[in-house]
């Protein structure tokens, strides 16, 4: 057959192992297939020129804070990254991180659940914001983007009128062990934004959930026909980034010492979220992206802010910055995926 | 009845469907031996798209019998014509860009040693399959995005065939394919011919290439099967007159009564 000649590449070649490439061929085809990479070598740039204009950058003290700002957007940005990767968008993970230090608040002050108990009940309250967020958006059809936009005010509304704007103590029953765990001490909330990253890094490139939530974003007629329940995978996405926004909330309440009605800061830290993940090569029109890339993202925003209060620039441009990094690392994302689509790695 | 013994995969007995005030299908009798390629032609609104989905689940028929191996069945849903054996490679393929070719091959069937997904089982038996079958790729492990429509075409027939269907339906796997590529698609039928144990129903506008794999012929027009021969004893001249005559039948009787055109521009 004639078209055997431009598809015979392969034919008997390789059974088990690869065809041999030089290295740099290797090295340049990884780099373009590996999203990470770009991102990653952004880190580690920012880090050495900031660790060279001054000193503090690398002091623990320092890193602590690099860690501290890096982990709970990094966090959100794991479960978005699924749920953008299934073509979806949750705009209320921010309030949701207003949210569930609250219940664990109202639930031990004023219902006597002792705190751990409260803690998961708060986590499953997330959860099922996260549900109804899923479940309007496939049952009834509403954009996610218009779904979680209404959920958010609901919950910002609802923090803002069971607390009457007035920030609570972290309840007394948490012993000193527990505030450390959740995130009183230095390296709690790293510590679990890697462990939290890892798992849904694994959960994204190496389970068929992580398959199907890649078919479901990608060619949403398709997978329904190849038997994918799309619904349920969506729904369960947004249950898993509303807890881990709970989660956020409930860390960042520990580390602040106090339950604030502006932990999250409204929808801030949900954008904060998506920027990491996009900066790290997620598409939001679903389909690809990356969890690794995502924190990769984060730390990078987290770099930026603090090197840049270090070196004296203001606050102020640190938008105009990541603003330019948005744009910059989409069009990179765009261009990159055209030459990896050409580029027959 | 005719049963196993007798080879054959699939019959339909006086299939009808109508959608509100049309009629689609108004009395279809097919039969579609075991091992054999039946092609299935018909101008644009015959009711071969209805045929097709009726007999892979996707439509209920209103009136007529389904047999599947001799045995007569109610094909309830897509999963259920699935599990019958019966699988439909959809114009738009259900494959999914985004992911590799051995994950698409396995797309809601993959294998896994829990929790984790048994990537290098997945690739080693898609290469095997699709080797087995003909099918040259570059390599298993690209994403689909990166391959020819032809070869996308391909791979979902290989997938489907994998997924052990013993029928078949294409529909119309040759659009919108060059020559090159509708070659690939026509070897692929031709070796699945040469197994035997597939049966295939291909939907065709081009008579050529249909005329080149096909055992028989069937012509769908005004709802019924009104045709019916072995490929060997018809041509595409004969093809192309007996659509074109409905055509212009259709044109004429149209001039009186504007209902006949209005009827058949409907799917």
């Amino acid at each position: 057959m004639s078209d055997t000649v431009e598809i015979a590449e392969r034919v008997e070649a390789a059974p088990p192992g690869r065809p041999s490439r030089s290295i740099l061929r290797r090295v340049g085809g990884e780099l373009l297939r590996r999203r990470e990479a770009s991102v990653l070598i952004v880190a580690i740039g920012l880090g050495a020129y900031f660790a060279s204009a001054h000193e503090a950058f690398l002091t623990q003290p320092n890193l602590v804070n690099i860690a501290q700002a890096t982990a709970p957007v990094a966090i959100i940005a794991a479960g978005m990254v699924l749920v953008l990767v299934s073509g979806e968008i949750d705009l209320s993970v921010a309030a949701v991180a207003a949210l569930a230090p609250f219940n664990m608040h109202y639930l031990v002050d004023y219902y006597s659940v002792p705190i751990l108990p409260a803690i998961g009940l708060a986590l499953l309250i997330a959860a099922a914001v996260g549900f109804v967020n899923g479940a309007i958006t496939v049952f009834l059809k509403v954009p996610s983007f218009v779904t979680t936009l209404g959920t958010a005010y609901v919950i910002i509304g609802t923090v803002l009128v069971t607390s009457h704007a007035f920030p609570a103590p972290i309840p007394d029953a948490a012993t000193d062990r527990l505030r450390s765990w959740f995130g009183h001490s230095d390296w709690a909330h790293i510590t679990w934004c890697v462990l939290i990253v890892a798992f849904f890094h694994l959960l994204l490139t190496r389970t068929r959930w992580g398959l199907h939530t890649i078919a479901v974003g990608g060619n949403p007629l398709g997978a329904t026909e190849a038997g994918i329940r799309a619904g349920r995978i969506k729904i369960v996405n947004f249950m898993m980034v509303s807890t881990l926004g709970g989660f956020v909330g409930i860390l960042e309440a520990f580390r602040i010492n106090t339950i604030d009605p502006n932990i999250g800061g409204g929808f801030g830290i949900m954008f904060l979220a998506v920027s990491a993940a996009v900066i790290g090569g997620t598409a939001l029109a679903g389909g690809s992206g990356t969890v690794a890339g995502a924190f990769l993202g984060a730390l990078v925003l987290a770099e930026l802010q603090n090197g840049m209060n270090l070196i004296g620039i203001s606050a102020n441009p640190y938008f105009v910055i990541l603003g330019i990094a948005i744009l910059v690392s989409m069009i990179a994302n765009v261009y990159l995926s055209r030459l990896r689509r050409l580029g027959r790695t | 009845m005719a049963g196993d013994g007798n080879g054959e995969a699939l019959r339909v007995e006086h299939i009808a469907k109508r959608f509100g005030g049309v009629t689609a299908l108004a009395d279809v009798n097919l039969r579609l031996g075991r091992g054999e390629v039946l092609g299935l032609i018909g101008d644009n609104g015959a009711g071969k798209s209805t045929l097709i989905k009726i007999v892979c689940g996707f439509h209920q028929p209103d009136a007529g019998k389904v047999f599947v191996a001799g045995e007569e069945v109610t094909i309830r849903s897509v999963d259920h014509a699935r599990s019958l054996g019966i699988d439909t490679v959809y114009q738009d393929l259900a494959l999914v860009n985004e992911l590799t070719v051995y994950h698409n091959m396995f797309l809601n069937r993959e294998l896994v040693r829990w929790p984790l997904l048994s990537n290098r089982r997945m690739q080693r038996l898609a290469r095997q399959h699709l080797e087995d079958m003909g099918v040259r790729i570059p390599d298993v492990d690209v994403e689909v995005a990166k391959l020819s429509g032809g070869q996308r075409q391909a791979i979902a027939v290989a997938r489907s065939v994998y997924s052990d269907a013993k029928i078949l339906l294409l529909d119309e796997p040759l659009a919108a394919m060059g020559a090159k590529e509708g070659a690939l698609i026509l070897d692929l039928v031709r070796d699945l011919k040469q197994r035997g144990d597939v049966s295939i129903i291909v939907i065709a506008h081009n008579f050529g290439q249909i005329l080149e794999v096909c055992d028989r012929i069937n012509l769908l027009q005004h709802g019924s099967i009104t045709f019916d021969k072995p490929t060997s004893e018809t041509s595409v001249q004969e093809l192309t007159d007996l659509v074109v005559a409905e055509y212009r039948a259709a044109r004429t009787r149209g001039l009186g009564q504007d209902q006949a055109t209005d009827t058949r521009g409907r799917g």
